[in-house]
């Protein structure tokens, strides 16, 4: 189980791994912002929070379309599967979850301060932005793993994952922003969306590997898990005809 | 009279997306029957399509 | 499909498994579903064109006798989806998936479409096509995640491969939109404390009510035609793919036999 977490930890930071891609991704985002809204320091300083936590949801998604589509090719995800007896795959999921966040959203959080200085945040907002990350982003991780498991099967998988993904995450995105500008202006409050953003995350914990494990499971056995297969027969559905009979 | 222009706006866009989405649906119903016909006429059948008729006419 | 204890109606949608039998019956509905939607369509928007104007809004709010059926086609049809979503994962029913796969566009046109005459509506009313409002705002988010389905269930030459996922996709989506909702409404109070919306606006009159009702209840039955359409296509669709699927294998075996 820790060998797992660590094996998939290494696998990102390694050379090829989608550690350092991310990175530079989330590098590449937060420098082209000054570009497009200018030179504003001001400006640069109160979006800093919404720029950092678009560009960490973006980068945050580019290792997912490998989170089981390299298990799949090398055959481990069979073995997952198979193991299921002696470790859910409910917790299998989820340990590859937090090991994605571990492996490529948290660098990204660690990396966030440095940007914050180029967009000139305050200490404060820094502080609060990466705090917000670290509660909110593990919830990437969990919805994006739903996301690697449906396509997990398809083809070009890797763009779908992003366009399914992005709309369910706007709720963290809303809260995370919402409680890291709270935590710099006055009147808005820090500790109600932040509390929602920690409910969010957890609610996305219990939800995100259920649904990828349930996933996985039917997508690679499809024969063994549907009964009435249609394309076995020429009869198209024969098996729910015969069912229908019996009634 | 320029609420008339919106007014007459938000009815003909329905009506043109809602008549082409049902052209659309009934295009690809042509198309598949086409092809299903013609396969039906180049001796492919289902192995159930006797029964079948024979459920309708019951 | 293997309760015993089948009731009337458990054992009815156990009967439209059969696809032939489903096509026998969409056959028979299609063409009076088609009729009906379209004479009661016709009769709430005359109704609501007879009806006298809003004395704020004007005549403009002739629009709302499609905004509102549509805003509310475009909530039922992913509840219709998040059914179909439960018959494909829990009752494996073969239909449920057809379902599914059809409704996604047509869900998605009648989103568009309520967009677009809110957006038509609120330009001379607001003086803007768009202000990032809670329901507006909502009702996009519920549009990405019909485009983002549309997607998936296209994305795989195989007609049908991946419907568990979609199915999956579909019933997180459900549980997700609550929370969208919620959450946009919590972003929508912190940025925009005036609301364009009147807070509890005066009941509509009778007068403006009942072509609402009937031009909502036409459009709904216009769907179930629209859909019962697709579905029948989208059955036809497999059939071909695995009659052709056969011929190939066929025509394989009888070369090598020749061989």
């Amino acid at each position: 189980m820790i060998g797992l977490f660590y094996r998939d930890v290494r696998l990102s930071i390694a050379a090829g791994g989608g550690a350092f891609v991310a990175l530079l991704f989330f590098l590449a985002i937060v420098t082209i912002i000054p570009f497009g809204v200018g030179p504003d320091l001001k400006l640069l300083g109160e979006i800093g929070p919404a720029v950092l936590w678009i560009g960490a949801l973006l980068s945050g998604l580019l290792g997912l379309d490998r989170l089981f589509a390299l298990d799949r090719e090398d055959g481990s995800l069979d073995l997952f599967i198979m193991a299921s007896g002696r470790q859910p795959l409910v917790l299998t999921v989820f340990i590859k979850c937090l090991a994605h966040f571990a492996g490529i959203v948290l660098p990204l959080v660690i990396a966030a301060p440095l940007l914050g200085l180029l967009l000139n945040m305050t200490a404060l907002s820094i502080g609060a932005t990466v705090l917000t990350l670290l509660v909110g982003a593990p919830a990437i991780s969990f919805v994006g793993a739903v996301g690697a498991a449906v396509t997990v099967a398809l083809p070009r998988g890797g763009l779908l994952v992003a366009i399914l993904v992005l709309p369910l995450l706007i709720p963290v995105l809303i809260f995370g922003v919402s409680a890291a500008n709270g935590a710099v202006r006055d009147p808005d409050p820090f500790m109600a969306p932040f509390l929602i953003l920690a409910a969010l995350t957890l609610f996305f914990a219990v939800i995100g590997p259920v649904a990828a494990a349930y996933a996985l499971l039917v997508e690679t056995h499809p024969i063994a898990e549907n009964a009435a297969d249609p394309y076995e027969e020429d009869g198209w559905f024969e098996h729910s005809e015969t069912v229908g009979q019996e009634k | 009279m320029s609420h008339f222009f919106y007014i007459a706006a938000a009815y003909i866009v329905s009506a043109i997306t809602l008549g082409g989405l049902a052209a659309w649906l009934v295009g690809d119903m042509r198309a598949r029957r086409r092809e299903l016909a013609h396969l039906h006429e180049t001796g492919h059948r289902r192995r159930s399509d006797r029964q079948e008729t024979l459920r309708e006419i019951e | 499909m293997n309760e015993s204890t089948a009731t009337a109606k458990q054992s009815f949608i156990t009967r439209l498994a059969n696809p032939s039998r489903f096509i026998g019956l969409a056959d028979r509905l299609i063409p009076w579903l088609t009729g009906i939607g379209l004479a009661l369509t016709a009769i709430g928007l005359i109704g609501g064109w007879m009806a006298p104007e809003d004395y704020q809004q004007g005549a403009t709010v002739r629009i709302m006798y499609l905004h509102v059926p549509f805003a509310w086609l475009a909530m039922m049809v992913y509840g219709v989806m998040t059914l179909a979503a439960l018959g494909t994962l829990v009752w494996r029913h073969p239909i449920a998936d057809i379902s599914l796969k059809a409704a996604a566009p047509i869900g998605a046109v009648f989103t568009v479409l309520a967009l677009f005459t809110g957006s038509v509506w609120g330009k001379p009313m607001w003086g803007t096509w768009w202000v990032w409002d809670a329901r507006l705002t909502s009702m996009f988010v519920l549009f990405l995640i019909y485009l983002g389905l549309i997607a998936l269930t296209r994305a795989t030459p195989e007609p049908g491969q991946a419907a568990r996922a979609a199915a999956i996709v579909t019933l997180v989506g459900a549980l997700n939109l609550p929370i969208i909702k919620f959450s946009v409404d919590w972003w929508n109070t912190l940025h925009q404390p005036a609301s364009v919306f009147r807070a509890g606006g005066p009941t509509i009159d009778w007068s403006m009510l009942w072509p609402l009702l009937v031009a909502a209840l036409g459009f709904t039955i216009l769907f179930a035609a629209l859909h019962l359409t697709a579905m029948r296509t989208e059955i036809w669709r497999r059939r071909v793919y695995t009659m052709r699927r056969l011929a190939a294998q066929r025509a394989d075996s009888a070369v090598r036999g020749a061989a």
